[in-house]
């Protein structure tokens, strides 16, 4: 029982005649594999939006630290010079520039308003750094700034971004398994609506045989039937689900946070797959489903 | 054509067919009687073969049918033109397309038989009702339906169960007399039916003999008609 795959979708077409046109797992096929496609785009979206802001957290976020420095007001001005000129000797450092009071005000004033006392208000000195790709020797900074400056703290962020970066890890796994359980419940719909489509069509397999007909040319039949409606029930799922996704607002994962659904770039290749991993599932299930159903029925 | 020798068939534990033992040479013509549940039906499976005998040994053309792979049965009931009596059409498609059914799962080419198509619908008078679809003819167009789709790929036996079993008089004696041509030209005829009208019909027209099946064993019955 073997034939070229592509025959189902291109070739024999007269073998499709043999097969009535409606029955009860004529739309159960199409608009299963329609919902499935539908959750499997939506699911390849969330997923590749995590997987940027995930690659956000890890590289863009991981090229940037903060020192803290909390002084009184001259030895404040004392340590930032000097960290500052560390921070110019040291290699790996990109750029390192201090946070200004205007800048700090306006990331407290979510939590205190606009009304801050700014000039009562003890502030510490921020120093927003930008590394290389290579990285810094974290444990020579960080004696070099106890010997020169000893209220300066160095924070590599990692404190925030670990949790987000294992969420995230989370959300992707979660995100395949998800996909994976589609394409499984897609494979037993399959099954299930090739084998209520050969049951129900006893009479003509057995017509069919009595007139000479082998099983591949039978089960062909079935085969292309199925595979053509839930391929066009795939697309059609698939097209419905880019369009809700294009729907979402967009904001770019430079804020740091899960905004948007929208593809980038080649992230549209990815649901055109949907389709054609749906058409293939379908093919290889209702082939095998028509196999054993064919050879159970002497 | 046909050998049968000590052929037996069971359902189960009940035996339908016991010891049958007959051969039915290529080009003759045989009614096979008997009672309801006499095994006429089963006999008809086994020389389609729908059916392959439990016991006992079938040979259809020359060839021992218990031996035969799935393929080659497949190639022999190509050669086999079968009737029904509830005639198995496929209700989607019209009656032109159901006689050309052989052909599409033969993988001929229908456009090269379409002469072919037309004489066979004219030969059965069923021109004007080729775009039909079988749940619009009658029974007797079914049955004329049936005997052109069973001989569309040129068969060297045609086998009918019961093909005149839903007609009346006139329609079957139209049936016989395509059957009647069908064997003068050397096709071999096995008919069910427990119409003895219409087996005394045949008289004077082609040599045939009279197959009665009771309590599961074949014998000739009377003369040859």
């Amino acid at each position: 029982m073997s034939w070229n795959p592509l025959s189902v979708l291109f070739g024999d077409s007269a073998s499709d005649q043999v097969v009535p046109p409606k029955g009860n797992a004529a739309w159960l096929t199409g608009l299963a594999s329609g919902a499935m496609a539908f959750i499997a785009v939506f699911a390849l979206s969330l997923s590749l939006a995590v997987g940027r802001l995930a690659d956000f957290w890890a590289l863009d976020l991981a090229r940037t630290a903060t020192v803290r420095i909390v002084a009184e007001n001259d030895a404040l001005n004392t340590q930032t010079a000097a960290v500052l000129q560390i921070l110019r000797t040291i290699p790996g450092v990109e750029n390192a520039e201090v946070v200004d009071k205007d800048t700090q005000l306006s990331l407290l004033e979510p939590w205190l308003g606009s009304a801050i006392p700014a000039d009562t208000l003890p502030l510490p000195r921020l120093i927003d750094i930008r590394l290389s790709k290579a990285g810094i020797d974290i444990e020579s900074l960080q004696l070099r700034l106890s010997a020169e400056a000893p209220d300066a703290t160095y924070d590599d962020h990692s404190y925030w971004r670990q949790p987000v970066l294992e969420a995230s890890e989370r959300l992707r796994l979660m995100v395949a398994v998800s996909l994976a359980l589609t394409a499984l419940i897609t494979v037993i719909i399959v099954v299930l609506s090739a084998h209520n489509a050969l049951a129900s069509n006893q009479g003509i397999i057995r017509t069919l045989r009595l007139l000479g007909a082998r099983d591949t040319y039978i089960a062909r039949a079935f085969v292309r039937r199925i595979t053509l409606r839930a391929t066009i029930g795939a697309i059609l799922g698939m097209a419905l689900s880019m369009v809700a996704v294009l729907s979402f607002p967009t904001q770019p994962e430079a804020d740091g946070l899960l905004s948007g659904l929208s593809l980038r770039g080649t992230d549209w290749i990815y649901p055109l797959l949907v389709p054609l991993m749906v058409s293939i599932s379908a093919f290889i299930a209702s082939r095998l489903a028509a196999r054993y159903h064919l050879h159970s029925v002497t | 054509m046909i050998l049968l020798e000590n052929a037996g068939f069971s359902y189960g534990s009940r035996a339908i067919l016991k010891n049958v033992t007959q051969e039915l040479a290529t080009g003759s013509f045989h009614f096979l009687t008997g009672p309801s549940g006499a095994g006429k039906t089963t006999l008809l499976k086994m020389c389609y073969l729908s059916l392959i005998p439990d016991s006992g040994k079938l040979e259809i053309f020359g060839q021992d049918v218990t031996a035969l792979s799935r393929e080659q049965i497949t190639q022999m009931r190509r050669r086999i033109g079968v009737v029904h009596q509830d005639c198995q059409f496929l209700n989607h498609l019209t009656v032109r397309q159901n006689i050309a059914l052989p052909l599409l799962v033969a993988g001929k080419n229908i456009e090269d038989s379409m002469e072919n198509l037309e004489d066979l619908l004219s030969w059965v008078d069923m021109s004007h009702r080729a775009d039909a679809f079988p749940e619009e003819i009658s029974g007797g167009e079914r049955q004329r339906l049936a005997l052109a789709r069973a001989v569309i790929m040129d068969p060297d036996m045609i086998v009918a169960d019961e093909p005149t079993g839903n007609v009346d008089w006139e329609m079957g004696q139209r049936l016989l007399t395509l059957l009647v041509e069908l064997n003068k030209m050397g096709k071999t005829i096995l008919l069910a039916t427990h119409d003895l009208n219409l087996i005394r019909s045949i008289k004077g027209r082609v040599p045939a003999s009279v197959l009665r099946l009771k309590g599961g064993n074949l014998n000739m019955a009377g003369a040859q008609l």
